[in-house]
């Protein structure tokens, strides 16, 4: 099973996933876990594409000081959409729905999820949730920044707050159905052999992910239909006016919204294992601590809420229990951070296109951690909180972490999705592209935050400006980035060389089957023998 | 002017240092481990580069040891944030007693402020340097946020009660002062300059205003124009506590619970006064919401913190006149407690 050695040859056309059925039909009504997959892969590429349209028109704006390019309120609008489209229907359902979708039953040898006809129903709410976003963008759009502040998305705003909280109402049962879909699935579905501890850490951090989606999101549903119902009944939950407490609308509202950073970080955390011990032929350092790392980040991610409110009149005490359990959730995600690197160690690196978004992920993700220290210091978050200080910071996390871990994941698993091989060269390219144009972007943000600049503000005072430029320029090499891989993605579809069924030498489940697999994953049903990441079978080396 | 590129924003009050050197304590650690997990990667990337496609190196057991090392390290760093950065937020949030008392109220789009001399300002803010500053603030509509980048000083303005922030100017000058909690269309607009002037430019741009009167009496004139002092008198006839004294003090409530009498106090029981009962009294107070605007709501509270101060109070003395009677009195009616 040590399977260093590539095979050699192309394939020859046969039956799989993808040319077993065909038509419109056999998609749309499809319950095969991969094809799934590649529905919502489709639909979350439109709203990245959506949402990287809204940043990119954000950006512009910023290029001057005044507010020239578009009006206030439509700028507004620009950033609540931003953030309503790419935290909800692009950062979510990204690596859980589309590659969790697609691997969880083939790393653990099943033949499916749990409940295929459910995974399809998950889609389709999604949908329909992206419709009434979708429906809101037209009409005008929403106003209220994607954190729906009370009482100003309840009693002032004139947008369209109602659908799109409908929108994201709706699209949160799709992630409750998909998070209860994979839990169920690792508990039952294993196969032979397959025990807790012999999961690929990607199950790990979907299982802790699930975790979260159930938990969690009933919570955002209860907080949007309580915007939805104290804006047409005007109940008075959070308007003080009508006697309400705005104050318990950001408890509520972070409650999920916290632990959603996670659902977001945790996947791509998995990717990150699974490509940094393909790519150095390596046993993960230290297998059982990364996996009750996952574990133990979305427990306590759930406990940190509060530090989003130091400033927000929120008691001196509870802003002290708050600061202290978010530097308590740091440590886990530092060990993260110290095993992939201890893995590298006396390791085979190979440098292909996702090893190098690992080497990315790894040194963006350590910025963006350190500085979530900065902000759960409560001496420093009053200067910075609301800055773009802290919009550096989660695009540190979300775009420097979640999208290179899902970029990378993308190029590693694309010859088992499509059964094509991705151009090396212009991969590599490109990986360096997003790089050098996300750094660019958003670190000038981190100087801009400590000097001040207020975030959500249209117009800015001119001493911002060389610092707005960079970050303008380093936005649109960004979005070159990530356009050249959507155009060779698709090119090799057609052109690509025909993908072997192990083209990494990696020792993943997944990989023991045909590129692309039979609908039904495996020839034979899978048995585990060993643990994971077996590379070498030499006796292993002690270190420390 | 050619283009700026400023790095690093002006300390301009006795907060700002402090703030700065916990940040660049931060910096130094934050940096130390980017540069070692990056340094890190690179060696061993170029170090144990693959060098030919079948080569399979040795596994390495994971060491407890080591994860241990950095699972405690990090800890008792952060740990060392936490305490530091604890403590600051701590002298953020407790005002000298002698602070200097300045009430701000945010509406869309603008700040309006009132100083305890009488002066009004809108969108700007003259402070001594030298002399700590108090605000108290409120918000008539949506949630504000008042934000001195140069005082390294944030506060949420939240509408239907106060929250409270302070600081101490150190250095003259004019100072951005931002909306930093998104508030509507003109969000961004929704700026003004704080002006930290020397003590002697200060006071001469107090008798330089148009300032009618105290912010106190402005209060008191309020109080006898809205009848509150028929009831809220020192003598035996009094319906309602006497407020001599009363800020800052604790109160009994009718239903048990004790209280300090802060200023969220003394706006709740104008605005909606059976909400808290004190001990002895009845719920026969009428709400005077709609009837008094935040401003006055602020005036009011500064008579009534007036009402405290060693020196009497400014401007119109309270229509009862001499207040000796003690507090004994006001206990004395027959209590009928069964309303809240």
């Amino acid at each position: 099973m040590s399977a260093a050695v590539h095979e050699p040859e192309p394939q020859e056309p046969r039956v799989n996933y993808l040319n077993a059925t065909y038509g419109i039909r056999s998609w749309l009504l499809t319950r095969d876990h991969k094809r799934i997959a590649l529905l919502y892969l489709a639909s979350i590429t439109f709203f990245f594409f959506l949402g990287g349209f809204f940043a990119l028109l954000i950006r512009l704006e910023l290029l001057t000081p005044q507010g020239d390019l578009v009006q206030a309120e439509t700028y507004n609008k620009l950033f609540t959409m931003h953030g309503v489209v790419m935290i909800f229907f692009f950062l979510i359902p990204s690596i859980p729905a589309v590659l969790g979708n697609f691997l969880i039953p083939m790393m653990i040898g099943a033949k499916d999820l749990a409940f295929p006809r459910l995974n399809l129903l998950s889609w389709y709410i999604y949908i329909v949730g992206a419709f009434f976003t979708l429906w809101a963008v037209v009409h005008g759009g929403v106003d209220t920044g994607w954190t729906f502040y009370t009482p100003y998305s309840t009693a002032t705003s004139n947008s369209q707050v109602i659908t799109t909280a409908v929108g994201i109402f709706i699209t949160g049962f799709s992630s409750i159905l998909t998070g209860l879909n994979f839990i169920v699935t690792i508990h039952t579905m294993r196969a032979p052999g397959m025990t807790w501890f012999r999961l690929p850490l990607f199950v790990w951090s979907h299982y802790a992910t699930s975790l979260i989606f159930v938990l969690g999101t009933p919570v955002i549903a209860v907080t949007v239909l309580m915007v939805f119902v104290e804006r047409v009944l005007h109940l008075g939950l959070f308007d003080p006016a009508l006697g309400g407490d705005p104050i318990l609308f950001q408890h509520l509202f972070w409650f999920y919204s916290h632990p959603a950073v996670y659902i977001m970080i945790l996947p791509a955390m998995g990717v990150i294992s699974e490509v940094v011990t393909t790519f150095s032929r390596k046993n993960i350092f230290g297998y059982r601590i990364m996996a009750y790392a996952v574990i133990s980040i979305a427990v306590l991610g759930f406990l940190v809420w509060g530090h989003h409110m130091f400033v927000s009149g929120q008691s001196v005490y509870a802003g002290m229990i708050f600061s202290i359990l978010s530097f308590f959730v740091a440590i886990p995600s530092a060990v993260k951070v110290f095993n992939w690197t201890a893995t590298m160690y006396k390791g085979s690196i190979s440098y292909r296109t996702p090893m190098l978004y690992a080497f990315g992920f790894i040194g963006l993700f350590t910025i963006g951690g350190l500085t979530g220290l900065f902000l759960a210091t409560l001496g420093v978050n009053v200067h910075v909180h609301d800055t773009y200080f802290i919009i550096a910071h989660f695009h540190y996390i979300m775009v420097g972490g979640a999208i290179m871990g899902y970029l990378g994941g993308i190029h590693y698993w694309w010859p088992k999705i499509s059964g094509k091989l991705y151009p090396e060269a212009w991969a590599r390219f490109a990986a360096l592209v997003v790089f050098i144009g996300f750094n660019l972007t958003f670190f000038p943000q981190f100087i801009l935050g400590y000097l001040g600049m207020p975030r959500r503000y249209h117009a800015y005072p001119p001493e911002f400006q060389v610092l707005n430029v960079m970050s303008t320029a380093g936005a649109s090499i960004l979005g070159a980035g990530y356009i050249i891989p959507m155009i060779y993605l698709v090119w090799s579809m057609r052109y690509g060389r025909n993908a072997p069924a192990n083209p990494w030498g990696s020792t993943g489940l997944e990989w023991k089957t045909t590129s692309p697999p039979p609908t039904d994953n495996f020839a034979e049903p899978p048995v585990m023998t060993e643990d994971p990441y077996l590379y070498s079978r030499e006796e292993v080396e002690i270190v420390g | 002017m050619g283009p700026t590129l400023p790095l690093f924003p002006e300390q301009a009050s006795t907060m700002a240092g402090r703030v700065d050197a916990l940040y660049f304590y931060l910096l130094a650690v934050s940096g130390f481990f980017a540069a070692l997990i990056a340094l890190l990667v690179i060696v061993f990337a170029i170090k144990y580069r693959r060098r030919s496609e079948t080569e399979l190196p040795r596994g390495v057991e994971g060491s407890l040891k080591l994860e241990v090392a950095w699972s405690v390290i990090p800890l008792a760093i952060a740990l060392s944030f936490f305490f530091w950065g604890a403590k600051l937020f701590f002298a953020m949030n407790r005002p000298p007693n002698d602070a200097l008392e300045v009430y701000v109220v945010g509406k869309q789009w603008m700040w309006k402020v009132q100083h305890a001399d009488g002066q009004r300002e809108i969108n700007e803010l003259h402070v001594p340097v030298g002399r700590a500053v108090r605000l108290t603030m409120t918000s008539e509509d949506v949630i504000h946020d008042f934000f001195v980048p140069a005082f390294r000083m944030k506060k949420d303005v939240l509408p239907g009660r106060y929250t409270t922030a302070w600081f101490e100017a150190s250095k003259p000058g004019r100072y951005h002062l931002f909306c930093a909690q998104y508030c509507g269309t003109k969000h961004s607009a929704m700026i003004g300059w704080v002006h930290a002037m020397e003590p002697a430019d200060y006071q001469a741009w107090l008798s330089g205003g148009v300032a009618s009167e105290s912010l106190a009496a402005a209060g008191a004139k309020l109080f006898q124009r809205h009848a509150c002092n028929t009831c809220h008198r020192p003598d035996s006839l009094a319906r309602g506590p006497n407020l001599e004294g009363l800020f800052g003090k604790m109160v009994q409530l009718s239903d048990g619970r004790t209280l300090i009498a802060d200023e969220s106090y003394i706006r709740e029981s104008i605005l909606t006064p059976n909400a808290k009962i004190v001990m002895g009294f009845q719920p026969i107070m009428p709400t005077f919401q709609g009837l008094v605007s935040e401003e006055e709501l602020l005036q009011l509270v500064a008579y009534v913190k007036s009402l405290s101060k060693p020196s009497p109070a400014p401007g119109p003395a309270p229509a009862t006149g001499v207040s000796s009677m003690p507090p004994v009195h006001r206990a004395a009616p027959p209590p009928k407690e069964k309303g809240k």
